[in-house]
């Protein structure tokens, strides 16, 4: 089992993690952050493998990956 | 459970400015683990550029200066005779290093100045609004060409690695993408190795690192990595220039 945590505060909303999750364990949120994006968040640790596709594309880096 | 990934050492906590999508990000974080990997963060020197990474000494946590638009390999030049045992790069987009920097690009590459050049190549002057830059594709719409490059009037666009290839003093010339996770990992080869170059005394290696600008270019971020795909590297092959 694997997870990852998102410091949502960071996000700028442009998404390429849900776009390389190969389990779709990324989704938008429906709460805004201070910026006014929705940020990404963690929906699915049963999936996570801790693969980091998302961490590698995240251009803020404010994704962490644990396994 | 265990921390496996996290924001590498050599980035500081501070949120850089660029537009949500923007490969510059993803550039410095790469940048950022392959220092603290080699262990050289106490003894690196970067500087930043003219354009919308002007910023970096704000988002890297070692020493970096800023140099005059397009003048980073001539201050990195002389840095790094002044202080030989420093690792020192450069980090420039294509108006800063292929506009009006060309020539301390050619002139660095061609003495061979054991330094190494980060060349974030994505097609558009960013920061001043998306204007045409010397490696705009053809047809490609910009703010300053709004019908699109014309190869007649606006001239071609400028292969870096390919020209740099041809000087005596390159020893090391390779381009690639973040545009997906493939293209990042490679990217993360190539910078790892251009730095190692230098530790190791070989010489100018430069990475050309094709990288999406959403918001200038009207798209989203996921139509921009597609279009990287489709289109981009079609007219900028990846792949090793020059190794020796
Ligand atoms: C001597 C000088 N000329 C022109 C400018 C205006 N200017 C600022 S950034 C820039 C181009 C930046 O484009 P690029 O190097 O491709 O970097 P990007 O912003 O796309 O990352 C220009 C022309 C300047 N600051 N100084
Ligand atoms: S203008 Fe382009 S290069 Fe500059 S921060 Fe925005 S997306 Fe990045």
């Amino acid at each position: 089992m694997s997870k990852v945590k998102i410091e949502s505060e960071k996000c700028k909303g442009c998404y390429l993690c849900i776009e390389v999750c190969p389990k779709k364990c990324l989704e938008v949120s429906k709460e805004f952050n201070k910026k006014g994006y929705h940020p990404v968040e963690f929906v699915n640790d049963k999936e996570c493998t801790g693969c980091g596709f998302c961490y590698q594309i995240c251009p803020e880096v404010c994704i962490e990956v644990y396994k | 459970m265990n921390k496996i990934l996290s924001r590498p050492e050599s980035l500081t906590l501070i949120q850089h400015s660029y537009c949500p999508g923007c490969g510059h990000g993803i550039i410095h974080r790469i940048i950022a683990e392959c220092i603290d990997e080699l262990g050289v963060r106490e003894k690196t020197i970067g500087i930043a550029p003219v354009g919308c990474a002007v910023f970096a000494y704000d988002y890297f946590n070692f020493d970096v200066t800023e140099a005059a638009h397009g003048r980073p390999p001539a201050v990195a030049t002389g840095i790094k005779r002044v202080l030989p045992d420093r690792v020192v790069f450069t980090y420039q987009g294509d108006g800063d290093l292929a506009a009006i920097g060309t020539n301390e690009t050619v002139h660095a590459a061609n003495r061979s100045e054991n330094i190494t050049v980060i060349f974030v190549n994505n097609a558009v002057y960013g920061m001043t609004g998306g204007q045409m830059a010397p490696t705009t594709i053809e047809k490609q719409k910009t703010a300053t060409t709004p019908f699109g490059r014309d190869i007649k009037r606006d001239g071609y666009p400028l292969k870096v690695c390919e020209l740099l290839a041809a000087t005596g003093g390159a020893v090391y010339l390779e381009r690639v993408a973040v545009n997906n996770i493939k293209n990042i990992m490679k990217t993360r080869k190539a910078i790892k190795k251009a730095f190692q170059n230098q530790i190791d005394n070989k010489g100018f290696s430069l990475v050309e690192v094709l990288s999406q600008c959403p918001v200038n270019w009207g798209m989203t971020p996921k139509e921009s990595v597609k279009w990287m795909d489709d289109v981009f590297v079609k007219h900028f092959p990846l792949g090793v220039y020059k190794d020796i």
